[in-house]
């Protein structure tokens, strides 16, 4: 008997242009004891079919059809009753642990104010059962740390403490949003970890929602897939992954880049019926190709970088060592992966080798030249053409108020001043092309786009220089998956054609094995160890990498059930 | 050229803005009010019967005639006359025309002034920056009006006294925009430190453009919502101080009055019962300036990115 049952739920958004259909007629049933993944990519309604649970919807949101029944309870039958089943019934867990406890009271405080809200406990049966709570989530001196706030509590941790929070009241349903999207992989695992056991030993029904289909496999007993607002497929979860029958779905499944093995591209099943062409690249007979000639094009020798923090005093107390003392090389050709959990001074890396940072010790060469000793500016523009990078947030990347087609004239015209304008056209038409844009798309402004043909217009942008070494910092990491495989293939069809040197930032281990020929571990700025790909996956050297591998969540894990 | 004027219509109808701005009733009538304040001041020589500042027109018999609705008013001077015969309305319009100017002058100097060394110090950062800021603390500790003050008497000593009337309005542009643009300095550095650390920023850096051409190709037009918010409530605050100074007497002349003078010259009057010279003058100068608060309120609503 399912526990919680979700009849043709219908959310609607009344907008001013058009009414936004959230959730489309929605079921879904889980049953006690028993883990629902909710996946799907960004707008496809999963976070709205967890609010309308717990009635959270935001206006202009609306829920125009369908029940919610929790146990025998109609949960919109009654909006007032619904604060008595929040936190009493169903416990919430949202992705952010920083904005999701109050930051001027103690975890103890909140505990025991939950606790008390809906509890009827008097102050020192509170504080026992807060503090078995909080020893029961894995915090070690429970004692001590409820009297802590949580500013000194680590994002794991704090994670810990939200799922107390929600645990207070003995709720018989959990939904988590997003949990660990905002954590490490190394803490991420230890989290699910916790709500898989927490599930086993409360009975409890639990929905997961996330968009990271390795989660989904580890963790997940049944899973529903949903897509602008419609439920794709629900089943469990082995089924769905190894069989999926839906097409979306199979995109999906096919769009996870495999963390066993190394694929040539990845197969974008939308394209089904088109041939799996290979991007034209128009600008190839504009690109003074260079012949790779077998040496390293980037020599990074003993870099280090210290961030100093303090304003009034020169301490060395208040700085913070970012990068510290690492070295590699890059073959000309070659793509090389920098790979690090957040705070391992990855992208300050990538930023001294742009120029952005000046290193504070070491130096880095480009082709035989040490350009951190550079000082005048005319010198640095012949590396600046050569040198270019693409960026995290495709939203910040771009500048709003400028057309997409001045934004990638920017740098033709700079380092081609005399260039003409028919020509200039015609290089910015043939640039979109090959990053697979529509001409049409040069007189509209970056908000028309959405996050993935951002990422498009920024490639296109590095590409006008006819850089040698191209630096991707994280550049997939806010796209969906199917977006990001799209990208990650025209990033790969690029660098054949081009012959391009890449340098491959990102924290996701699947991804930089599909990228990569070498891959760097970095740990709090520290250099863990290069070596080569495969052989990196198969035998790590270092046991941080070998702790990051085997954590990493895998959605092969599921054929092994 | 026609199709690219529909295009722009098109656009700004499909804006969030224009939505906004039509669902606003305190904005719609805070503009009509204003469109109608400037249309008026601006073509007044086109729609009044008077002029106010040609002698021969004027006669002393018809001085001190109330509104055209009391016993004693007469219907040809709506608003009644003032001690020179001078009809109320025109003289008003004329007024707030010079109150305008004077205004718009004042706040477009301290937004340039201000906007420029905001985004420069905020680019820079530095010590040019710690120099920029600390003097925009110090002009905050001195009030406008006292700062306003010290321009109009260095003025005086310098500029001679045939030249001093000609001259006022000048005067009082550059002391009301000099007490004005730290605030516009302080929005401006803020706002140019966030969008400076943006991707954008470092994708120009990356590709070599110059500094001058990023802030003020790239991060200018990205800074310019909250200084327009800014400038709009500040226009109603340098048309109050043109109107207070001139009150005091530090303002235009009288022979050219503006709201301010207007008010000082039918305050005279106000004990001997002739209300009106000064209460139109001041109703009119609350009315200009709460609409065009009120607008400025709209915009900080509509333009601020964290509320929406």
């Amino acid at each position: 008997m399912s526990f919680l049952k979700i009849s043709n739920l219908s959310v609607d958004y009344k907008m001013r242009r058009e009414t936004v259909h959230a959730a489309k007629n929605v079921n879904i049933e889980v049953s006690k004891g028993e883990i629902l993944g909710l996946v799907g990519e960004s707008g496809s309604g999963k976070s709205t079919v967890g609010n309308a649970i717990i009635n959270l919807i935001d206006e202009p949101g609306k829920v125009s059809n369908g029940t919610i029944f929790l146990g025998d309870i109609n949960v919109h039958k009654d909006p007032e009753n619904i604060v008595n089943y929040r936190g009493n019934k169903i416990g919430l867990i949202f992705q952010d642990p920083q904005t999701s406890l109050n930051p001027i009271f103690t975890i103890g405080e909140q505990l025991i104010e939950t606790i008390q809200t809906h509890l009827n406990l008097r102050l020192e049966e509170a504080k026992n059962k807060a503090i078995d709570l909080l020893k029961e989530v894995g915090i070690k001196d429970a004692e001590v740390r409820f009297n802590n706030y949580p500013h000194q509590f680590s994002g794991g941790m704090r994670q810990r403490v939200v799922i107390s929070l929600a645990l207070c009241c003995e709720p018989e349903l959990l939904i988590a949003d997003e949990p660990t999207t905002a954590l490490d992989v190394s803490i991420q695992s230890q989290i699910l970890d916790l709500i898989k056991r927490l599930t086993k030993e409360r009975n409890l029904a639990v929905i997961l929602i996330t968009h990271d289909m390795g989660v989904i496999s580890e963790t997940t007993d049944r899973v529903a897939v949903m897509k602008n607002g419609d439920l794709v497929e629900i089943g469990p979860t082995k089924e769905i992954l190894t069989n999926p029958k839906e097409i979306y779905t199979k995109s999906l499944v096919s769009s996870v880049p495999p963390t066993n093995k190394k694929i040539d591209r990845f197969i974008i099943i939308e394209k089904e019926n088109k041939k799996q062409s290979e991007t034209n690249i128009k600008i190839l007979n504009r690109w003074t190709k260079k012949e790779i000639i077998n040496q390293d094009l980037v020599q990074v020798k003993h870099l280090s970088k210290t961030f100093n923090d303090s304003f009034f005093t020169e301490s060395s107390k208040n700085s913070v060592m970012a990068v510290d003392d690492v070295s590699f090389k890059i073959k000309e050709g070659q793509s090389f992966g920098l790979v690090g959990e957040s705070g391992s001074g990855k992208s300050t890396i990538a930023k001294m080798i742009v120029n952005l940072f000046r290193p504070s010790k070491g130096d880095i060469f480009f082709d035989n030249v040490c350009i951190t000793k550079i000082k005048s500016n005319k010198e640095m523009m012949k590396f600046r053409k050569q040198i270019q990078m693409i960026f995290q947030d495709p939203y910040s990347s771009l500048n709003g108020r400028l057309k997409v087609k001045d934004i990638v004239a920017e740098p033709i015209k700079l380092h081609n001043p005399s260039i003409s304008l028919k020509d200039l056209n015609s290089y910015i038409n043939d640039l979109l092309e090959s990053v697979e844009l529509t001409q049409q798309s040069a007189d509209r402004y970056p908000h028309e786009f959405s996050g993935g043909q951002r990422q498009r217009i920024s490639i296109a942008r590095a590409l006008a220089t006819q850089p040698r070494l191209l630096i991707c910092d994280e550049p997939t990491s806010a796209l969906d998956v199917s977006i990001q495989a799209q990208i990650l293939n025209l990033l790969k069809d690029l660098q054949e054609q081009l012959n391009l040197t890449i340098l491959f930032i990102s924290h996701d281990l699947p991804v930089v094995r599909q990228m990569c020929d070498r891959i760097a571990v970095l740990k709090n700025g520290k250099l863990c160890e290069v070596s080569k790909t495969e052989e990196l996956f198969k035998n790590p050297s270092h046991e941080y990498t070998e702790e990051l591998l085997r954590l990493m969540p895998k959605i092969e894990s599921i054929y092994k059930l | 050229m026609d199709n690219k004027f529909q295009n722009t219509w098109e656009r700004i109808k499909e804006s969030d803005v224009y939505f906004s701005f039509i669902k606003s009733p305190t904005a719609i009538i805070s503009s009509v009010i204003l469109f109608i304040i400037f249309f008026c001041s601006f073509f007044i020589e086109f729609l009044s019967p008077y002029d106010p500042f040609d002698p021969s027109t004027l006669s002393l018999m018809e001085a001190f005639t109330p509104p055209s609705w009391t016993e004693e008013g007469v219907a040809k001077f709506i608003l009644g006359t003032d001690g020179q015969g001078r009809d109320m309305l025109s003289t008003i319009l004329y007024g707030s025309r010079i109150s305008l100017i004077v205004g718009f002058s004042a706040i477009i100097f301290s937004l340039v002034l201000g906007v420029f060394l905001g985004l420069t110090s905020g680019y820079f950062g530095g010590k040019y920056e710690m120099i920029v800021m600390r003097l925009t603390d110090v002009q905050l500790t001195v009030p406008s009006i006292l700062m306003a003050l010290l321009v109009d008497g260095i003025a005086r000593g310098i500029i001679s006294r045939e030249l001093h009337d000609e001259m006022a309005i000048y005067v009082l542009i550059f002391a009301i925009g000099i007490s004005e643009w730290p605030q516009f300095a302080r929005v401006s550095r803020a706002a140019t430190l966030v969008e400076k650390n943006k991707d954008y920023v470092s994708a120009s850096t990356i590709i070599g453009v110059s500094n001058i051409l990023i802030m003020f190709k790239h991060i200018l037009p990205n800074i310019m919502r909250p200084v327009l918010v800014i400038g709009t409530i500040g226009l109603a605050l340098a048309i109050i101080a043109e109107s207070t100074l001139s009150f005091l007497g530090v303002g235009v002349p009288p022979t050219t009055p503006s709201l301010g003078t207007l008010i000082r010259l039918g305050n005279d009057f106000l004990f001997s019962g002739e209300w009106w010279i000064t209460f139109f003058p001041a109703i009119f100068l609350v009315i200009l300036a709460f609409s065009i608060n009120l607008l400025g309120d709209w915009m900080r609503d509509t333009l601020n990115p964290k509320i929406n």
